[in-house]
């Protein structure tokens, strides 16, 4: 696809026709959090928008990010609108490797100064550069080198926005994040373990759309996705307010579809858009899985205590009885805490109930 | 209104009720009102309200079935359904695999999308002129 095409005359060459790219800017508009009424605004903007140039790195990081935006290869709106960029170097998509692939990326940065999107996934090792290095070339001066020419950077996955699980305690690397490293550009982080595909769309369909960066919270996210807690949007939430909680993953309160607070849900404390947008083309997200929010798209979410410890006491209004409950469960956790080794294998073995406490101290 | 608010609260065992049913008709009622006063439209994204497993089975169970049904075939299946209620559509669209890429209900006398449009006329026109030559 040439670069020179508008966004809109690239999908028609794909044989799109205008009523599905209306359908395409109407999904996109919900992909950026925008109100439906905006939709017509996306096509006048998007049909003029040229493709822009995305150089895209990877550092510290799993690929998990890059798996969640590519997975589907069917036409989606992700598929379209990543289709509508010009990724100029993505080493881990791109066949060519060495220094055939590091002449591309000094091509597109030499041919699109100032203008390019850089995409990083990943933290960068300041410890020994050796920990991390791309056809010989150190991380972080990979990121200095191609941070100077970019229009603005996109910070995708908790470990490029925060330094995510390479920054986890002990932190052998020396893990750093992109803000860490780069003052000196706008820097949207678009954290999340993976991020959810439409909002790594959404960020980018916006900057397609309206040649700016959205508007962002203090931690650097995008206020459209990441304003609201988990917790504010759940669907479980009525049953946090009247103090109805699970106690374990198979009690009555987990068949009944009750809160998961108990079970350590960090959905209080986590800003994403997993409980309205979902996952899956909005099948579903994790707390209507029936397991807890483990609060991915904070900063040191792997550090924060345990993913099955219960964040501090409900500090809502809720009834006596849940304050009765939360007293009850206290209680009832020293007990299990104390609990030997032996009696919890014994348990397995007559396949008791496991609460809990039990996996938090399970060795 | 009594049956509406039946379907809309009633959840069999099990289910999840957020009480977002109920506030979206509100919604729709009132949009349906402007929509015969002032003839202006409205559109209501349902990706971003919260919805327990089965409240969406009951909103649509709650708008019910009218007498008008579009497939659409664009970029990907969609399918608008006009409810019940004559003015207030139910439209979904998915893409080529069949998943659901957006939903929404629209408050009008007929949403934009189903009306062919200049551009893809002008296309259709050349494509016919070419044949008939
Ligand atoms: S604590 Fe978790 S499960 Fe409970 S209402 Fe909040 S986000 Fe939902």
């Amino acid at each position: 696809m040439s670069k020179d095409l508008t966004i809109g005359e690239a999908l028609r060459q794909r044989g799109v026709s205008r009523r599905g790219f209306l359908k395409f800017c109407a999904a996109t508009a919900s992909m950026m959090a925008l109100p439906p009424g905006m939709a017509p605004v996306i096509a006048a903007a998007l049909e003029k928008a040229r493709r822009p140039s995305v150089i895209w790195l990877s550092f510290q990081e799993c690929t998990g990010c890059t798996e969640s935006l590519t997975r589907s290869h069917s036409p989606t709106v992700e598929g379209l609108i990543f289709d509508t960029i010009s990724l100029d170097y993505h080493h881990t998509l791109q066949a060519a490797a060495g220094d055939a692939a590091e002449a591309a990326r000094v091509a597109a940065m030499e041919e699109n100064y100032g203008n390019y999107i850089l995409v990083v996934d990943g933290s960068i090792p300041t410890g020994n550069p050796g920990f991390s290095t791309i056809a010989g070339i150190s991380n972080l001066d990979m990121l200095r080198e191609t941070a100077a020419g970019a229009a603005a950077i996109v910070s995708v996955g908790t470990c490029a926005a925060y330094g995510g699980i390479p920054h986890a305690n002990p932190n052998p690397t020396g893990a750093a994040s992109v803000s860490d490293l780069v003052s000196d550009k706008p820097i949207i982080n678009v954290p999340g373990c993976p991020p959810i595909p439409v909002v790594i769309t959404g960020v980018l369909a916006h900057y397609l759309t309206f040649g700016t960066i959205p508007e962002l919270d203090d931690l650097g996210r995008p206020r459209a996705h990441y304003g609201q807690s988990i917790h504010d949007r759940c669907y479980r939430r009525p049953f946090y307010d009247k103090g109805l909680f699970a106690e374990t993953f198979d009690d009555e309160g987990a068949k009944k579809g009750w809160c998961l607070y108990k079970l350590g849900c960090k959905g209080p404390t986590t800003y994403n858009a997993c409980a309205t947008t979902k996952w899956n083309e909005g099948t579903s997200f994790p707390i209507e899985s029936g397991h807890p929010c483990l609060g991915c798209s904070e900063p040191d979410f792997w550090d924060g205590g345990g993913f099955y410890k219960a964040l501090s006491t409900p500090t809502a209004d809720i009834t006596r009885t849940a304050v009765y409950a939360v007293g009850a469960g206290a209680a009832a956790g020293i007990a299990l805490g104390a609990m030997n080794r032996t009696k919890q294998k014994r348990m397995a073995k007559e396949h008791e109930k496991v609460t809990i406490d039990d996996l938090e101290k399970g060795d | 209104m009594d049956e509406i608010a039946h379907t809309a609260t009633c959840a069999s065992p099990g289910e999840v009720v957020t009480g977002n049913v109920m506030p979206i008709l509100h919604q729709v009622r009132h949009a349906l009102h402007d929509l015969l006063e002032t003839g202006k439209s409205e559109v209501i994204d349902l990706r971003s309200i919260p919805m327990g497993p089965g409240e969406e089975g009951r909103l649509a169970e709650a708008l019910g079935k009218g007498e008008v049904e579009v497939r659409m075939s664009a970029l990907g299946p969609s399918e608008i359904i006009e409810t019940r209620y004559p003015g207030v559509w139910l439209v979904t669209h998915f893409n080529n695999d069949n998943e659901i890429i957006g939903k929404f209900i629209e408050i009008c006398a007929i949403p934009g999308l189903v009306m062919a449009q200049d551009e893809d006329i002008r296309a259709g026109l050349v494509q016919l002129n070419e044949q008939l030559t």
